[in-house]
């Protein structure tokens, strides 16, 4: 009952509240951001620091939080907890802590809100700034970067812990009595790092977190909270969350340009779209349809043309939505950074499937230049004169001398006539490098020559069903094996 | 009034001790110190914004979050470097304990001086080791990491248990409560003594004053 508290007792202590886990969020996914944190003390006061602090407000981690509670307050049974998460490159996730803050029955009718409950809830902000830096998730987020993200999730509602693995510890960072209730803030954080693959599909990734889904109250979003220089490299940066009912509206600004509002993994979610229903998962099986929806977008804007994925490139599809970013704004300026990919080495990808422009190919010298001709493909079929695969070779320059046709067949490469490092033409009848091209293509050894390999291969076959037979009668031994093995 | 006491061990090399002590240090005044009052009429006053920063240590695997104030941390790091060469120089065990006291004054009448009444003491007690290899120092660096993230959240418990504080004091008290000669930030005040046990296990008690009015005072 809070019918001794003034009624401008309770307002201040809502907005003391509210405001008190706004800043929360702010220094918990601030600390995860991988980057030192620096604010200045000022001497007079602006009036527009809360709590006395100076602590930054990133207006999407604002905008997220406040929809997280929706306009509701933590209150008991309803808890704002916030997620933080790690994403490998390869698309397994784990869940590194939840940090709670709670509010229980416990009142304390004495204590003074526009006083000492200010004054304490600054004292739980200093009291977090100093934790946030202590638990294992720290130390991992500092060090965040191309193998891996630190994502964030807030919700609203009950408390999920089940994600943080055996033996997770607690730490209580304080507890501030109000006339309404004891505010709570913790943290569980996981001490088992030992990675399991939690790749999921998104039928797996809707049961996890089945109240989520059931809860009316719960809206989810997932960041990630690398700062925007580390995510231009294009790493997968969403993170799976339910598809809450109430979380309309998944195409709003993202944070830190890695933010794939993503209700799924390996869903694809075009900002701009009201109603923020998801595209289909850009599993292999959909892939087509995926691609040629990203397709229909982006024609029109910037006129590339683009062929369809085939389902065969399934990876190459994953490749693109793990590599693909969405950004706030008009549709044009996402479907840009969509593109920016950087095509994998090894990728044998058609080259028109990608943009021209922002393009950046490692090994670009063996990208593929005819479409789908993997014979020619220098990765897939390395040529018979292992030389000529090296660009130190590739960059001596030849005097004109013939005889450079030997043992190179391909193409796809120029033949320079080459002169070996240290070789003199004068002092050898034979120098290093003729010799090296009269033996740089030995014959093959009969042992591997197609003749005898057939012949053996044909008395394999033809005794096969004499083998066959032979172990069928020896089942029962073989079984009995078996047994003492379990 | 009792003063309360809290005791805090660590174990650090040589090289640990600067960054160690600092941390533990910045760590209590960062729950200890206020933005700069700013008196109105009719005794009501504003309060100043407080900042602050991440440290990353050199020589321990360890982050620490200090108060935005160059003046305090540089009384800070003048005291952690007598408390480690006075540790040095002793020649002994390599053990020491440097205090943080906080403390109110109370006003005296002529010729009494002003008292000086502690209500929080810190005291930190090292060790000093020796390691004999590089991957010692590695273990050591980690460890005394880890040992450090405790002590962060020991302090973090002992400041969340909101006993007492010194009320809030009118214009003309401030002075009594709280340290008002830092131009961005308003620690309660405080003053920082050693002690170093020598080989014979007597101790050689070295107090020094309070190091920014020391400072100004020149």
């Amino acid at each position: 009952m809070d019918t001794d508290l003034s009624s401008q007792d309770r307002k201040d202590l809502d907005k003391f509240i509210k405001f008190f886990a706004l800043k929360t969020v702010q220094v918990i996914v601030q600390a995860r951001l991988g980057e030192k944190i620096c604010t200045r003390s000022s001497s007079s006061p602006t009036g527009s620091d809360w709590f006395n602090l100076a602590i930054k407000d990133i207006p999407e981690v604002t905008h997220e939080a406040k929809k997280a509670l929706a306009g509701q307050l933590p209150a008991v049974g309803r808890s704002m907890c916030v997620e933080i998460s790690l994403k490998t490159s390869e698309g397994d996730s784990m869940e590194l802590e939840i940090w709670c803050l709670e509010m229980n029955e416990k009142c304390d009718k004495e204590i003074k809100v526009s006083y000492t409950v200010y004054n304490r809830l600054s004292l739980l902000l200093k009291s977090l700034l100093a934790i946030t830096r202590v638990t294992p998730a720290y130390r991992l987020s500092r060090k965040q970067g191309h193998e891996y993200v630190i994502l964030y999730r807030i919700y609203f509602g009950e408390v999920q812990l089940s994600g943080l693995g055996e033996g997770f510890q607690t730490v209580r960072v304080g507890t501030v009595g109000t006339p309404v209730g004891t505010i709570t803030l913790s943290c569980a954080y996981r001490i088992n790092l030992a990675f399991m693959s939690t790749r999921t599909t998104a039928e797996d990734n809707a049961a996890v977190y089945p109240s989520v889904e059931d809860s009316q109250e719960v809206c989810t979003t997932s960041f990630s909270t690398s700062p925007p220089s580390q995510l231009s490299s294009s790493r997968l940066s969403y993170q799976p969350a339910a598809l809450g009912v109430g979380s309309a509206d998944m195409g709003y600004p993202v944070v830190f340009a890695g933010g794939l509002n993503a209700a799924h993994p390996h869903q694809l979610i075009v900002p701009g779209k009201e109603g923020g229903v998801p595209l289909v998962p850009s599993q292999s099986p959909h892939a087509t349809q995926a691609d040629q929806e990203r397709m229909a977008m982006c024609t029109p804007l910037d006129g590339a043309h683009y062929s369809a994925a085939t389902p065969s490139s399934s990876e190459d599809t994953e490749t693109v939505s793990n590599s693909s970013e969405a950004k706030s704004g008009s549709p044009h300026d996402i479907l840009e950074t969509i593109f920016v990919r950087k095509v994998g080495a090894f990728v044998n990808k058609p080259i028109n499937q990608v943009t021209m422009a922002n393009l950046d190919i490692p090994f670009a010298m063996f990208a593929p230049k005819n479409i789908e001709l993997e014979d020619n493909d220098p990765m897939v079929n390395p040529p018979d004169s292992p030389e000529t695969e090296s660009p130190l070779l590739g960059s001596l320059h030849s005097e004109g001398s013939s005889g450079n046709s030997t043992g190179n067949t391909h193409d796809d490469f120029v033949m320079v006539d080459f002169k070996p490092a240290f070789s003199k033409d004068d002092i050898l009848p034979m120098d290093l490098g003729t010799f090296y091209r009269e033996f740089q293509n030995p014959p093959q050894l009969s042992s591997l020559s197609i003749d005898i390999g057939a012949q053996s291969m044909a008395e394999d076959l033809d005794s096969l069903p004499e083998k066959l037979a032979v172990h069928e009668k020896n089942v029962k031994e073989f079984d009995a094996f078996v047994e003492t093995l379990q | 009034m009792n003063c309360r006491s809290e005791v805090l061990e660590v174990s650090v090399e040589g090289r640990q001790i600067e960054e160690a002590m600092l941390a533990v240090l910045h760590t209590i005044l960062l729950h200890r110190s206020t933005g700069k009052f700013h008196y109105k009429k009719e005794g009501t006053y504003s309060i100043g914004t407080v900042g602050t920063q991440d440290v990353d240590c050199d020589f321990i695997d360890f982050t620490y979050v200090r108060v935005s104030s160059e003046e305090l941390d540089r009384a800070l790091r003048k005291a952690v470097g007598e408390f480690k060469d006075a540790l040095r120089n002793s020649g002994g065990d390599g053990m020491g304990q440097i205090s943080l006291e906080f403390y109110q004054k109370k006003k005296s009448r002529w010729p009494f001086s002003d008292e000086c009444i502690p209500w929080e003491v810190w005291t930190i007690r090292v060790n000093v080791v020796s390691l004999a290899n590089e991957q010692e120092r590695q273990i050591c660096r980690e460890k005394v990491g880890e040992k450090l993230c405790e002590k962060v959240i020991n302090i973090v418990e002992v400041m969340n248990r909101h006993e007492y504080l010194p009320k809030m004091p009118t214009q003309s008290e401030v002075d009594n409560v709280f340290d008002t000669g830092l131009k961005d930030v308003q620690p309660y005040l405080y003053k920082i003594s050693y002690q170093i046990t020598d080989s014979l296990g007597t101790s050689v008690t070295t107090t020094m004053r309070r190091l920014i009015k020391d400072t100004l005072a020149l």
